[in-house]
């Protein structure tokens, strides 16, 4: 464990994407979900299909980042593939009658769509999110979108404080466990054998003291933040004050062709009909 | 020159659970500090002296004892929350621990921390935040991750978050006790330069005898009283009042004073390694 972990997936860049304000990629992406599930026919999916290709070369990410985040849904994927194949009772059976099993061509097109959609759902949320915007900016983001909820009581600058500091803590304690993990080494523990009990056991020791420090560097630091004169959210104001662009413009644009699109070829393009 | 911070008789103790008895941590201690000095506390573990800045910056109050910021008297009775946050405008603290006292994740955001708390105008906070990075000499780390840095740059970004809020007065509570070597002498030349080029007044509590050497005035702690007042030279000239208050002297200081002990006419308030080299010298010569 090093300290320069990368929080997140953020990718550094400079794109039309890490360019955006924060605000609008926000709403952007709940769109995009939204329109990902409008989708009802085959040209829809391949509108979807295009979208994901347009995301990436906006973004300016390299593909093979895209493909290891696609890795942990390995087995989802192949899990709704083969559910799809074998239960979906279809009109046109592929296997000759008699057999055990049959499979339906419409099983198979619908399993091929399904897994495109969950591709996309994580591919382009990621792109559009995760990559593109630091932890920070993606905080800033949260607590202006939510703000007006501020009035009905509900605590969204202590909510963002929360987030910012835990986001400015992370690699510290990952630095302190590492430390009290080498120090109980150095006398004898051992973290890599025997069983799950017994391993997980052998963590107490560490975890104990974790705490503790965790506890007192929360005291210090609010101290040291109310000897800045913090006194919560009432009268703040920021550096940075986030600021839409033409480019926000432009994306805006784009996600509501890409929508319109989605529900023209729905009801216009013939063909198959996707079946949830 | 007017005093920016004035105690009398302060008094402070630690309320211990119901079986322990409280520990009296502060005992009548009363002191001046004018504006645009640099004062230095000595005192070894447990002599109160953190207790003191705490005191200073109004995170504890005084059991009894009057305590003046900026001529204002903050122990009086009708003192409000405004008031204390009036004066942590003007005096600013410099904590140990380079990392507990960090609020953001990137160094300008945590430079512009304290400006924000005090809703000043963003165009103007990015005025200050530049200004306060130039000073301490890390422009160029502006939007770097703050846990990416050293202690040393760690506690002068801490120093660019106390320099943005254009205080006058800033506290350093041992916060070059947790450096390195190199660390701590970035620290001391940035707090150095702030006083005499910024005019800021500075109080730096310390064990470290050869950094209280470098302030204008001295204050020793032992036991929750000052026992000595008095500039450098003067101070450490009694060393062996330092010793039987069970602290150091600066290195050069005990070795002036051991010549002396053995009969060498030197004098005791040197402390550039250099000039007591030539003072020894000095001596050993006129001896013979």
């Amino acid at each position: 464990m090093k300290a320069d972990i990368a929080f997140g997936q953020y990718c550094e860049g400079n794109s039309f994407l890490h360019r955006l304000d924060p605000r609008w990629k926000i709403i952007f992406v709940l769109v995009y979900i939204v329109a990902l599930f409008l989708a009802r026919n085959i040209f829809a999916f391949a509108l979807i299909g295009a979208s994901i290709v347009g995301l990436w070369l906006l973004s300016g990410i390299k593909l093979g980042i895209l493909v290891k985040g696609l890795r942990p849904l390995l087995f989802i994927i192949a899990f709704t593939a083969i559910i799809n194949v074998f239960w979906f009772k279809g009109e046109t059976p592929l296997l000759p009658d008699g057999w055990a099993v049959q499979i339906y061509l419409e099983g198979i097109i619908n399993a091929g769509l399904i897994i495109l959609r969950v591709m996309v759902l994580v591919t382009g949320t990621s792109i559009l999110l995760t990559y593109t915007t630091t932890p920070i900016a993606l905080t800033d983001g949260i607590e202006q979108l939510l703000a007006p909820l501020a009035k009905i009581k509900v605590p969204v600058h202590e909510f963002s404080m929360m987030m910012t500091i835990a986001l400015r803590f992370i690699p510290t304690l990952i630095e302190e466990t590492d430390k009290i993990m080498s120090a109980q080494k150095a006398r004898g523990s051992d973290f890599s054998t025997g069983s799950l009990v017994k391993r997980a056991k052998a963590l107490v020791p560490v975890l104990v003291p974790l705490f503790i420090s965790a506890f007192r560097r929360a005291d210090d630091l609010a101290t040291a933040m109310e000897c800045r004169c913090y006194t919560g959210g009432n009268g703040r104001t920021r550096m940075n004050v986030l600021h839409s662009t033409w480019r926000d413009g432009v994306m805006l644009l784009g996600i509501l062709a890409f929508v319109a699109g989605i529900v023209v070829l729905n009801i216009f393009a013939p063909g198959y009909t996707f079946t949830m | 020159m007017s005093a920016i911070i004035k105690a009398e008789h302060l008094s402070f103790a630690y309320q211990g659970d119901e079986d322990t008895a409280p520990v009296q941590a502060l005992k009548d201690v009363s002191f001046e500090i004018e504006e645009g000095s640099f004062v230095a506390i000595l005192g070894h573990n447990g002599c109160g002296k953190s207790t003191l800045a705490k005191l200073l910056c109004m995170i504890l109050s005084p059991d009894e004892g009057r305590l003046y910021i900026n001529g204002r008297d903050m122990t009086a009775e009708n003192i409000e929350e405004k008031d204390v946050y009036d004066a942590r405008r003007r005096v600013g603290m410099v904590f140990q621990n380079p990392d507990n006292q960090l609020v953001a994740t990137i160094v300008e955001e945590d430079v512009a921390f304290g400006c924000e708390n005090l809703g000043i105008p963003s165009e103007k906070i990015r005025r200050r935040v530049d200004e306060a990075l130039e000073t301490v000499g890390m422009t160029k780390y502006a939007r770097h991750a703050t846990h990416r840095l050293s202690g040393g740059q760690k506690q002068r970004i801490a120093i660019a978050g106390v320099l943005a809020m254009r205080r006058k007065c800033i506290i350093f509570d041992e916060s070059t006790a947790m450096l390195d070597p190199g660390g701590r002498k970035e620290v001391m030349d940035t707090i150095c330069r702030l006083n005499r080029e910024e005019g800021i007044t500075v109080i730096h509590i310390t064990h470290y005898m050869n950094e209280a050497t470098m302030a204008d005035r001295v204050l020793v702690m032992n036991e929750g009283s000052v026992i000595m007042d008095g500039t450098p030279s003067e101070v450490f000239s009694r060393a062996d009042e330092l010793w039987a208050a069970g602290l150091d002297v600066p290195q050069t200081t005990e070795l002036l004073w051991k010549m002396k002990e053995a009969g060498y006419n030197v004098r005791l308030d040197i402390f550039d390694p250099e000039e007591c080299a030539m003072e020894i010298a000095r001596a050993i010569s006129e001896k013979r």
